[in-house]
């Protein structure tokens, strides 16, 4: 079925994902919340670059990320001068790669969960004397719960089918870099389709249960809310 | 028939006898290549295509993947891999041309650095020196991942190398992770640094071929026609091999 080195794999990956979203969530909502809500005239550019990963292939993104990384590029170099350890071949590096690629699916749902919800409710909280932080927790993030659940299902799911990105970038190293995908292409390429089927029918699942939970829950907020 | 009816039928003729010249004088193949053959494929075509006026169509990737494309009915006429393995498992499956099968090229390893001074001659950079990360081919994918392989373990160097060697898919990301500095060194293919006429860029160790096993680069003929045996004919005629030598390979 799975042997050990599949099962690290699987492990990274989840890791991975977790690591990705967590961090997405915590800069994308007042990142999300500040695009809902600002009137600057040039928001759209921010918006723009917020969605450029949906569109750009990953092996663009990698390529990129493997020369600023690297010791000649602005990031590796500043590592460097630093003393640190170059980026690139690390859970790290992977880390970093993972939060741009998936960063639309998360600011996104965001975005429109914010601006969902309209500036009333919020106008009628401040009426009520409750700061503009109380606004948020009290208000805001409730109201924007179905959006905060799709940014994190989708972020993560998203980041467990990553794979031009972490094959540019990862360095396929066992146990720290080689995530599912990069492991399920080495059994096709190296002929092992037991293996392949196993991983790949496992992240099928995975994935399967993750958008199956988001639809599930979010047709119940629905519900709720009306 | 008023003059300008037979003017028509006069440039239709022509028309026809230049379609079918064309067709019958200048065919094109198509041919999938090893991704570390290319640029010595490239001046082979050039030259062929200069000398009989065919046209050859490249196709270039990694071996699995053209194998698996070759046998799920993919139009190559011919199959240059970068093993012997799957040349041979397509002629055990009758996929290729019986007796079609020959070695074209023998892939040199090396040891590479693009810092001038980084690897010594005698390759003891790779215990003494301080680095992050070596790159290598995969070793159970690429012929080169698994030559390095075997020279990291004739060093006695293989368990140490856990979480210091990058593997790239193929010999040509392994050259990328090396080219970008993200790793220090790398086992590369001779044929990806040597370029026909110019110096090295950076410092190598021209790993001895006593410490590998040979990477012999296998052919196939797929579809038998004029045009692919006279291509065939052209690879195996001394002056490319002059040119597959000029682009660091050995011949066999």
């Amino acid at each position: 079925m799975f042997n050990e080195a599949d099962l690290t794999a699987l492990a990274i990956t989840l890791k991975l994902a977790g690591v990705t979203t967590l961090i997405l969530l915590l800069l994308g909502t007042p990142l999300a919340w500040w695009m809902a809500r600002s009137r600057w005239r040039y928001k759209f550019l921010l918006e723009a670059v917020v969605a450029l990963p949906l569109v750009l292939p990953p092996t663009v993104l990698g390529f990129y990320l493997l020369i600023t990384l690297g010791p000649h590029g602005p990031v590796g170099g500043l590592m460097e001068s630093l003393g640190g350890r170059p980026l690139a071949f690390t859970f790290t590096g992977l880390v970093i790669g993972s939060v741009i690629y998936s960063m639309p699916f998360v600011i996104q749902p965001l975005q429109n969960a914010f601006e969902a919800i309209g500036r009333r409710p919020l106008e009628v909280a401040a009426t009520l004397r409750a700061s503009p932080l109380d606004r948020f927790f009290t208000v805001a993030m409730p109201l924007a719960r179905p959006g905060f659940l799709t940014a994190a299902v989708l972020g993560f799911a998203h980041t467990l089918g990553e794979f031009g990105v972490v094959l540019m970038i990862g360095g396929n190293i066992p146990g720290e870099t080689q995530v599912v995908s990069i492991a399920i292409y080495d059994h096709v390429e190296g002929m092992e389709y037991a293996h392949a089927h196993w991983l790949s029918a496992g992240l099928l699942l995975l994935s399967f249960l993750m958008l199956l939970t988001v639809y599930g829950l979010n047709r119940r907020f629905r519900i709720m809310q009306s | 028939m008023n003059r300008k009816k037979i003017m028509i039928l006069k440039l239709l003729v022509a028309l026809a006898l230049m379609l079918s010249s064309s067709l019958s004088y200048a065919a094109e193949i198509r041919i999938a290549v090893a991704s570390n053959f290319t640029r010595a494929m490239m001046g082979l075509v050039q030259q062929f295509e200069a000398d009989t006026g065919h046209k050859v169509k490249l196709v270039f990737g990694s071996t699995g993947k053209h194998y698996a494309q070759i046998k799920n009915g993919a139009p190559f006429d011919a199959f240059f891999a970068a093993d012997m393995k799957r040349p041979k498992l397509l002629e055990d499956e009758g996929l290729a041309v019986p007796d079609s099968r020959f070695s074209y090229a023998l892939g040199r390893l090396v040891l590479w650095s693009p810092e001038t001074g980084y690897v010594d001659s005698a390759g003891k950079v790779l215990s003494d020196g301080s680095y992050y990360h070596l790159a290598i081919a995969n070793p159970k994918l690429a012929p080169y991942g698994r030559a390095a392989k075997e020279v990291l373990q004739s060093r006695g160097l293989w368990k140490a190398m856990k979480g210091r060697a990058v593997r790239g898919e193929n010999i040509g990301q392994a050259f990328q992770f090396v080219h970008s500095g993200n790793a220090e060194l790398g086992f590369v293919a001779y044929s990806q640094v040597k370029y026909p006429g110019q110096s090295i860029i950076g410092s190598y160790w021209e790993v001895p071929q006593t410490l590998y096993s040979p990477i012999l680069q296998q052919a196939v003929v797929l579809k038998d026609t004029a045009v692919t045996r006279a291509f065939i004919k052209y690879i195996k005629s001394k002056p490319a091999l002059e040119i597959i030598q000029d682009y660091g390979y050995d011949v066999p």
